[in-house]
């Protein structure tokens, strides 16, 4: 097994022993910007006014949106991570989008959640089969596919090739599912359709949402990092106990 | 080329092949429904297609983990990577066998279960085309997910899960296209065609993403 240590040394650019110096440099300043953002961005969203409509409940937009955003986002982080492992073998590559997987699940889940938490007082539901909730749950759903898939295998590369090759194939179908869900939806329901974009935001929301849109990337960044390099150190723990195996069974 | 289709049609066709079981199980689903819904006919006839079509989407994930599992079993996996035939080609080759011995046979149950489901001639037609042109999508996203988790020993369960949320625009616009066909206003052939497309679609980046898939988890 000392071979799956070099693999994963080898590399001349990023090589995970430099990752992990940069982000051990880089973490304690990420970790500390996110916070300081979102004290400012909590703070901006609960000192701005209640919509004249909506009431204190448009607060739940603040953690909503951003929380939607990056679910989107960190799917494509992972194609893009995909890419880079079927194409350049990067052991980054790998170890970036599996980090990524349930990242994603977490920020749809919280998109989900929140959403419902919002629709109860202000469409009278929990769950309404609108276009973007339903694509959104499609999305939760391929992210806890290829979590599974991921688990499942023992070898990490081959891992994470085979859930790389998965991950591009549902990258190329999201638009698909998105557009053909919202055909659906059109076709089969067209007076029930809920829409959040009616008006256009105020400034008053908007910063309050900047902020907290800034904030929750930065939180993805700070925690992806952090997930990639807990990975590569488990990788480092699970070769040398087999090694150490190794050795004791000699 | 030929070979590999005449063998594998005769092996899913053979005792323990399960393209029988496949439409077996679809006969059962499709006569589950009435029992939770109750006999209304009339509610059978409206909602008929869409469950025609759920029954074809279910009992086509059900075949799907043998589509590689059996050839990894007996080594012949590995005699198929190590041809020279693009591999592409010969996972386009194992698609079609597998569509021919268990999509087609339920493509041709279908108007049986429409009977069975108070659906009129024109529901019944237009449902077995929908059918006829869809289910070899679900079988080339299918091959995606076989592949994918063909190493693993239990993977049934975990390429139904994978592939289900890819099928989603199989199912909506086969079975929109096979209401369009039966209600006036929405016309039947965009959606129609938007399923031969996707069906297109899926015959190339299928047996692309399968292929991958199998090289990288045979290596």
């Amino acid at each position: 097994m000392t071979e799956s240590l070099a693999i994963t040394k080898f590399s001349d650019l990023a090589n995970p022993t430099r990752f992990l110096a940069l982000a051990a440099r880089l973490l304690p300043w990420m970790a500390g910007a996110t916070a300081v953002l979102f004290a400012l961005g909590l703070y901006l969203s609960f000192a701005s006014e209640g919509d004249y409509q909506q009431g204190m409940t448009v607060r739940i937009m603040y953690v909503h949106v951003p929380a939607a955003w990056l679910s989107m986002m960190c799917y494509t982080v992972m194609a893009v991570s995909a890419v880079g492992t079927l194409v350049w073998r990067h052991p980054l590559a790998d170890v970036s989008h599996k980090a990524a997987a349930p990242l994603g699940a977490a920020f749809t889940l919280i998109a989900l959640a929140t959403g419902s938490l919002w629709g109860k007082p202000m469409w009278g539901t929990w769950w309404v089969w609108d276009a973007r909730l339903t694509s959104v749950f499609v999305l939760f759903l391929m992210y806890l596919g290829l979590i599974a898939l991921n688990r499942a295998m023992e070898d990490p590369g081959k891992a994470a090739r085979v859930s790389a090759v998965l991950i591009l194939v549902g990258f190329v179908n999201i638009p698909i599912i998105k557009f053909s869900v919202e055909w659906w939806n059109t076709l089969h329901q067209p007076a029930s359709v809920i829409r959040m974009d009616g008006p256009t935001i105020d400034k008053e929301f908007l910063w309050p949402l900047l902020v907290m849109a800034v904030a929750f990337t930065l939180l993805f960044f700070t925690l992806h990092a952090a997930a990639m390099r807990n990975e590569i150190l488990r990788r480092r723990v699970s070769a040398q106990r087999r090694m150490a195996a190794r050795l004791a069974g000699r | 080329m030929t070979a590999l289709l005449l063998r594998d049609l005769k092996l899913s066709v053979r005792a323990g092949g399960g393209a029988l079981i496949g439409v077996l199980f679809f006969m059962t689903v499709v006569a589950v429904i009435p029992f939770g819904v109750g006999p209304d006919l009339n509610l059978l006839a409206r909602i008929g297609p869409a469950i025609v079509w759920i029954g074809a989407l279910l009992s086509a994930l059900l075949g799907l983990d043998r589509m590689f599992q059996t050839d990894r079993e007996d080594g012949s996996l590995d005699l198929l990577l190590m041809q020279e035939h693009p591999l592409v080609l010969t996972v386009l080759v194992k698609c079609l066998a597998h569509w021919l011995g268990n999509g087609l046979p339920l493509v041709i149950a279908s108007p049986l279960l429409g009977l069975f489901m108070n659906m009129s001639e024109v529901a019944i037609g237009a449902t077995m085309l929908t059918l006829l042109v869809g289910t070899p999508a679900l079988t080339f996203i299918g091959a995606v997910g076989a592949a994918v988790a063909v190493t693993l020993p239990r993977g049934g369960l975990l390429v139904s899960i994978l592939v289900l949320p890819l099928a989603i625009p199989v199912l909506i616009f086969g079975v929109s296209a096979a209401y369009a066909a039966v209600e006036d206003p929405a016309p039947f052939m965009p959606p129609f065609l938007i399923l031969v497309a996707i069906t297109m679609f899926f015959a190339v980046l299928g047996p692309l993403g399968a292929a991958l898939a199998l090289r990288t988890a045979s290596d």
